[in-house]
């Protein structure tokens, strides 16, 4: 408007300027859902057909309903066990291959090649990659025809049927689709480590053991931390993989049924109530988890910084 | 000034960016054609265009009578059968592109929603729950429902009574009373209409039963599977001789579930029917005898069955006349269907399979076109007779099946030439459908879905039975056991 404004606060000004798309998204679809999920878990509001139920106060009912039967615990352990069968493959294999390929010493040709490929899985839908594998180990599925005309299998197994073959290839899916994506994000870690340390460890006549548990963890540990909390977010969430494997059912008897799918299940009658308690319950575990491995994992200042 | 304008812009363009993203999905489903308004001058037209087999009188009145109601007819609906029935028997429609047609001046308007996970009715509940405040040309005019969970639609406001469309119910007499029921509300109003009956028989394998039981004649085999006794001895002699009796337990499912005695819900306490339990104890020592399978319906491993080169060939189906076509690969290589392989018999008991009802949404802008609609594709002997022998569907039309019945030369190559109507046409007059309920559809898949675990040894009845009402309990918060 006039000169007198033009010093520095008029630019801090363009500094919250900059800042409010982010503040605006953040709030409209971020924080007014996030409040309105709150709001919602205590109200009684779902459709009956085409007519609506409440939404009427119902104070914690839901939350009580929601624990009393004991079936959340049950989903949350199938979501863990499933998350933890996926990514402790996927951290070493992604551990093994990001010091590979930043290892000078290896000069792996054609990394760019490999870099591409291992990154793939991760660009076919979750869904489409859930319905190849339901299709390849269906009962007279190509796997199991392979497997018998091979002499392996006797008569066709039945991997929908068993707790364990349904885990395990949930397990295996989400490792596949998700250990490109680490790798890169590892390799990206250990390319940032100063060479010069590596350097005086050959010259103090340290292996590459000593060199991997000594130099290169410690200092990958702010890249690692965060690798787990995102994976272990994305774990509880896991949700499209177990679904279209299923058939959203969670066969055999929900044991691969996860807390997202639970979730979805009261979404058929737009169960608000109840959808909105377990979401609460969701948000309060991710942070905590993400708090304990937060704390667990060390100070990253102390090795992050000098 | 221009640079904090410019800031101002720019941060607007990005939020606006991120919410333009999340309308998308709901633009594209409201796909209406510029061009609207022409008037009468083309209808002269389309009217003379229209005058084959139907009676002139009422597509005269329609063409002229749409000119001054709705430009765009939204027609929802879950799969192109419809679509394919309009465009080839009603006089006048032009097709105009995969999801758009003519019928005079109006824009028809398919919005195909596929049931994949309920998506049917969640697109078509929203759009009916905004019907009062959508402009003319969005608002819905006709749906189209399925038996399993029509009372959800026929029981509400939303649904059009057809006698207030100006449809007589003598108009309707030659329909069969089960295809009105399922439409009926609570207060006896007749709320929609179907083309099709859809009563269902058992279809077997020729060549299996002319192995096992010596004859492949439907009257003979009719005698092996008269009743659940009868059908589970047979059983045990086709899985003797290497086959399996049925391809999965849900073929069966919805023999048993027709035939029930009390509904699924009683006030709002989940009720488990005996005849329910019967298939429960029935499947259940035909899976562990290697009899059928579990597999899903529609799954790969259950229509291997309509294969030469199925591992394990298949004795029968259940399905009603839609099955042949749409199911079986008639004129596939390998498929057995295009050999006529399969033939059709009663089977145990009576029982119906889909079917698709056309009903009026409440608060359509062209009451007249839907009606003649109705009338055209439900109540015209002509188009009904048309729709029979173009298309193999059991029409709803008593008067043109019995006539068709008595042909001999009206038959189909599946089945080896033999004429299913009159084995079809039994069974549509004795199904009873007084025991639906509005919660069908999900009791009915969650049932299956958890029964499954009981089959396959997962978990005993009793836990399968409880995991059967959690389910449902999850899908209709108001109901339990």
């Amino acid at each position: 408007m006039n000169k007198k404004n033009k010093s520095v606060v008029s630019y801090n000004k363009w500094g919250y300027i900059f800042l409010l798309p982010f503040l605006i998204t953040f709030i409209v679809f971020q924080l007014i859902p996030l409040l309105s999920t709150i709001k919602n878990s205590f109200y009684e509001h779902y459709m009956s057909g085409l007519t609506e139920v409440g939404p009427n106060w119902v104070g914690i009912a839901n939350y009580k309903k929601l624990f009393s039967d004991g079936d959340i615990w049950k989903y949350m352990e199938n979501t863990m066990i499933m998350w933890i069968m996926g990514f402790v493959p996927q951290i070493v294999v992604s551990l093994l291959l990001a010091f590979w390929f930043s290892d000078p010493s290896m000069r792996l040709k054609g990394q760019r090649f490999f870099k591409t490929v291992i990154y793939m899985p991760n660009l076919i839908m979750a869904s489409a990659f859930a319905m190849l594998f339901f299709t390849l180990f269906a009962d007279s599925g190509p796997i199991n025809s392979m497997l018998v005309s091979m002499g392996i299998l006797k008569e066709p197994f039945k991997f929908m049927n068993s707790v364990t073959s349904v885990r395990v290839l949930v397990a295996s899916m989400n490792f596949l689709m998700w250990f490109g994506n680490t790798t890169i994000l590892l390799l990206a870690g250990m390319m940032g480590i100063s060479s010069s340390l590596y350097e005086a460890a050959e010259v103090d006549g340290a292996n590459s053991t000593q060199v991997f548990w000594r130099i290169t963890m410690p200092l990958l540990r702010p890249i690692l931390i965060y690798v787990m909390i995102t994976s272990l977010i994305g774990g509880l969430q896991m949700f499209d993989v177990p679904q279209i494997l299923t058939n959203g059912k969670g066969d055999p008897m929900r044991t691969s049924m996860t807390l997202i799918m639970f979730l979805n299940n009261h979404l058929y009658s737009k169960n608000y109530g109840m959808g909105g308690a377990l979401s609460v319950f969701l948000f309060v575990v991710t942070g905590v988890l993400s708090f304990i491995i937060f704390k667990f994992s060390g100070n990253e200042d102390k090795y992050g910084k000098k | 000034m221009k640079k904090r304008l410019l800031a101002l812009s720019m941060a607007m363009i990005m939020v606006a960016g991120s919410l333009s993203a999340c309308n998308k999905e709901t633009e594209t489903t409201s796909t209406s054609t510029g061009s609207t308004t022409e008037t009468a001058a083309t209808t002269d037209t389309t009217a003379t265009g229209t005058t084959d087999n139907t009676a002139t009188g009422t597509t005269d009145t329609t063409a002229v009578a749409a000119s001054d109601e709705g430009s765009v007819l939204n027609i929802y609906v879950w799969n192109e059968e419809f679509k394919s029935r309009l465009e080839d028997h009603y006089p006048g429609y032009e097709k105009v592109d995969a999801t758009t047609g003519k019928i005079g001046d109006v824009t028809v308007n398919f919005i195909i929603t596929p049931t994949d996970d309920n998506a049917y009715q969640n697109n078509l509940d929203e759009a009916l729950l905004k019907q009062a405040n959508a402009a003319a040309d969005d608002k819905v005019d006709i749906f189209l429902i399925e038996a399993d969970y029509a009372l959800k639609y026929v029981d509400t406001p939303y649904t059009m009574s057809v006698a207030d469309l100006g449809i007589s119910a003598s108009e309707l007499a030659d329909q069969y009373k089960y295809t009105q029921d399922v439409m009926t509300d609570a207060n006896g109003v007749l709320k929609g209409v179907s083309w099709q009956g859809c009563p269902a028989g058992l279809i077997y394998n020729r060549a299996i039963a002319t192995e096992v039981l010596g004859t492949d004649d439907p009257a003979e085999v009719q005698k092996a599977v008269a009743d659940w006794a009868t059908f589970n001895e047979t059983a045990v002699k086709v899985a003797d001789a290497g086959y399996l009796m049925t391809a999965t337990v849900n073929d069966s499912y919805r023999v048993y579930s027709n035939n029930v005695t009390s509904k699924w819900v009683d006030g709002t306490t989940i009720n488990i029917d005996p005849n329910l339990v019967n298939w429960v104890n029935d499947s259940k020592a035909m899976v562990d005898a290697g009899q059928t399978t579990t597999a899903a319906l529609w799954s790969d491993d259950w229509s291997k069955g309509f294969f030469e080169d199925a591992a394990q060939p298949v004795f029968c189906y259940f399905g009603p006349a839609w099955f042949f076509d749409f199911c079986m690969h008639g004129g596939e290589d390998t498929a057995i269907a295009t050999n006529g392989g399969w033939a059709i018999t009663e089977g145990p008991q009576g029982f119906f399979w889909g079917g698709t009802w056309i009903a009026a949404a409440d608060g359509t802008d062209n009451p007249t076109l839907v009606a003649d609609i109705m009338r055209t594709m439900t109540a015209d002997d002509a188009v009904m007779k048309e729709i029979a022998e173009v298309d193999g569907d059991f029409v709803n039309n008593r008067s043109v099946v019995d006539e068709l019945a008595a042909d001999a030369s009206f038959g189909d190559s599946i089945l080896g030439g033999q004429n299913y109507l009159s084995v079809l046409a039994s069974g549509a007059d004795s199904i009873d459908l007084s025991n639906l309920s509005a919660y069908d559809q999900g009791c009915n898949e969650e049932f299956q879905g958890a029964m499954k675990n009981y089959f396959d040894g997962n978990a005993t009845y009793d836990e399968a039975l409880e995991q059967f009402y959690k389910a449902v309990e999850e899908k209709y918060p108001e109901l339990s056991h």
